[in-house]
């Protein structure tokens, strides 16, 4: 009996805070790279974009179960917003990314609203079919968005009116870790409160949630609104930094590409971003300077392999048995899950 | 006639067989979806196979056009059978997500295979002369080989349609797009028969890719470049429906085509502005059941 109860309410099924030293590891890694690696600083800080990115749709696709193939929306009028509010209003940096956070998350809210009482392949169209449209919408809006163009000629100010941003990207790269440390603390805090349990008991059964008094449809477009603004704010940095903005940030391509990375480390796990979005950007770095195409090869088939026997990325092969001293507390990933079970 | 007559008859004429071949490459993945709800975002790769099949037994074989693209057709309808029994049979055991990803890995191959074997460039089909130029219907030039296109289009859709409605195979696979599980019980082998739809749905993709080589230009990013209209044909005609796949592929290809005359710059905003509303008052498309 007690067996069966402890199976009712497993004890991690409650919210827990607990740090161990794995929780210290990517930052120390972080911090190590921009001490060893200062030659290869922008891309570092491309890679923390990217990983801002992803950890902005591990909370709705791992957390909160919403399949989504338009997360790219969010990055792109994140970006926009930002080169503009820089090019129109104000070089300052970190108001630079509260308006491209803002602005993402208008769109969230909005889109949110209209896609998630949808699901299964209804809803990857809608978020694939809303990014298409606001592709287009930035191809024909040339007055604000620069067209085919794009925005160039962004140049922002020191941050916090002391800090250039050089040609090295030694700013750069602690700018973009500080902001990833930040979204890190919100996305944690948010999937360990009682509202992400709610939306892990959503992802699992979103009928049942209905049944015991949860609003789902609000939790869900709660939970997609700052999943925007996050991925908003991960646009916006990736146009402070590259100082451009164009069309490629608003494509179906990168919503696919940022899925596959975040599967790669492991969805709904924290850390898969982490892990995925590095050794992708890195390798891809190398494997494109040889041939893309190559590349694209190996992706291909590492990503049939890994959703078949591994589809908790690499995060699930470290919590299997060689590794058990790794475990933490398990959630289980999307992935693990047959829907409509 | 005036001309402004003229050339809207032209623009109509080319939206339909632009339309048409969206047709011919949607609709086998509309009946797979429906089937086995499966989202395969792949399929339009089986597109680009016909195409290159048809490139390589002209330009490399010197095949006549006919043979090359009978060949063709057989050769794209192989490898998707060759697929569905090894790759596709880990996807249908996952989840929503499972499958995009897996599908997704196998558009990412087949576009690196695609590029080592056929270079990064557009490769095109060459069409013999008896079906260039064009006819004058009254005061109209109408192109030959979109006539040709047009043409074999509605004949295989009403051999599609003649197939599901008038025999028992037909019969069989309409029974299981409503009930997969009540067809099986019922003694329909669900799997085999799915198998071959699968097959013949790529066959129809590999004909769409082949002839359509001319409005849809071969390179290996063919399978990601179109896949977003075919996904929108599918869904916005409602899974496992041929006569919403059609009716959504002509609608489909006339606003593009007309937009793309008429409307530069703002014409891809129509056609997803106009998704974006049948799928939130529809989710299950125009002409498909709720799930």
């Amino acid at each position: 009996m007690k067996h069966e109860f402890n199976k009712l309410l497993p004890a991690h099924a409650l919210p827990h805070y607990r740090l161990g030293p794995m929780d210290v590891l990517p930052w120390i890694v972080a911090l190590a790279a921009f001490f060893t690696f200062d030659t290869y600083l922008s891309l570092g800080a491309q890679i923390l974009v990217m990983v801002i990115f992803g950890l902005s749709l591990d909370m709705v696709l791992g957390f909160a179960g919403i399949t989504t193939l338009g997360h790219a929306a969010f990055f792109g009028v994140g970006a926009y917003a930002a080169g503009y509010y820089n090019l129109h209003v104000s070089q300052e940096p970190l108001s630079g990314l509260l308006v491209a956070g803002g602005a993402a998350g208008i769109i969230g809210v909005l889109s949110g609203l209209l896609v998630l009482r949808t699901h299964g392949l209804a809803l990857l169209m809608l978020t694939m079919v809303i990014t298409v449209l606001l592709h287009e919408v930035a191809n024909a809006w040339g007055s604000v968005t620069g067209g085919a163009d794009g925005l160039s000629g962004i140049s922002v100010d020191p941050l916090f009116g002391s800090f250039e941003f050089d040609l090295y990207g030694t700013t750069a790269y602690l700018y973009a870790l500080g902001v990833l440390f930040l979204v890190f603390l919100v996305v944690r805090t948010v999937v360990n409160s009682p509202f992400g349990l709610s939306l892990r008991g959503i992802r699992e059964n979103a009928k049942r949630m209905g049944l015991v008094g949860a609003s789902v449809h609000l939790r869900l477009v709660a939970v997609y609104t700052l999943s925007a603004v996050l991925a908003g704010i991960a646009g916006g940095l990736a146009a402070q930094l590259t100082r451009t903005v164009s069309l490629d940030r608003l494509t179906f391509q990168l919503s696919g590409d940022i899925l596959i990375m975040l599967i790669i480390g492991g969805v709904g796990r924290m850390y898969g971003a982490f892990i995925g979005i590095p050794l992708y950007m890195l390798m891809l770095d190398r494997a494109a300077a040889i041939n893309p195409f190559h590349w694209m090869f190996a992706v291909g088939l590492m990503l049939i392999f890994l959703v078949r026997f591994a589809p908790g990325g690499l995060m699930s092969l470290a919590e299997r048995a060689p590794f058990t001293f790794l475990r933490r507390a398990p959630a289980p990933a999307v992935s693990d899950a047959k829907e409509g079970a | 006639m005036s001309s402004v007559f003229v050339s809207l008859v032209t623009v109509l004429f080319d939206g339909v067989s632009f339309g048409m071949i969206l047709f011919l490459i949607s609709v086998g993945l509309s009946i797979t979806m429906g089937v086995m709800r499966v989202v395969n975002l792949a399929h339009c790769g089986f597109a680009m196979i016909g195409g290159y099949l048809t490139v390589t037994f002209t330009t490399m074989a010197g095949l006549p056009y006919g043979v090359a693209i009978v060949l063709a057709v057989i050769g794209t309808m192989l490898i998707g059978a060759v697929l569905e029994r090894t790759v596709y049979s880990w996807v249908y055991g996952q989840s929503e997500l499972g499958q995009v990803l897996m599908t997704m890995g196998l558009v990412l191959v087949m576009i690196a295979s695609a590029n080592a074997l056929f270079g990064s460039s557009i490769q095109n089909v060459p069409v013999p002369s008896t079906l260039r130029g064009t006819i004058d219907v009254g005061a109209v030039g109408l192109p030959v080989y979109r006539l040709f296109l047009i043409v074999v289009a509605a004949a295989c859709g009403v051999a599609i349609w003649l197939g599901l409605e008038k025999t028992a195979a037909g019969a069989r696979l309409r029974a299981a797009v409503d009930n997969a599980r009540m067809a099986g019980c019922i003694g329909i082998n669900v799997k085999s028969l799915f198998a071959v739809t699968f097959a013949i749905g790529c066959g129809f993709a590999g004909l769409g890719g082949a002839l359509g080589a001319d409005m849809f230009p071969l390179e290996p990013y063919y399978a990601l470049h179109y896949l977003v209209l075919v996904l929108i044909v599918v869904s916005v005609g409602g899974l496992g429906s041929i006569k919403g796949t059609l009716c959504a592929a002509i609608l489909l290809g006339l606003v593009d085509t007309v937009g793309r005359y008429y409307l530069p710059v703002g014409g891809g905003i129509v056609i997803y502005l106009a998704t974006l509303v049948v799928l939130l008052l529809r989710p299950q498309g125009l002409f498909g059941r709720p799930a």
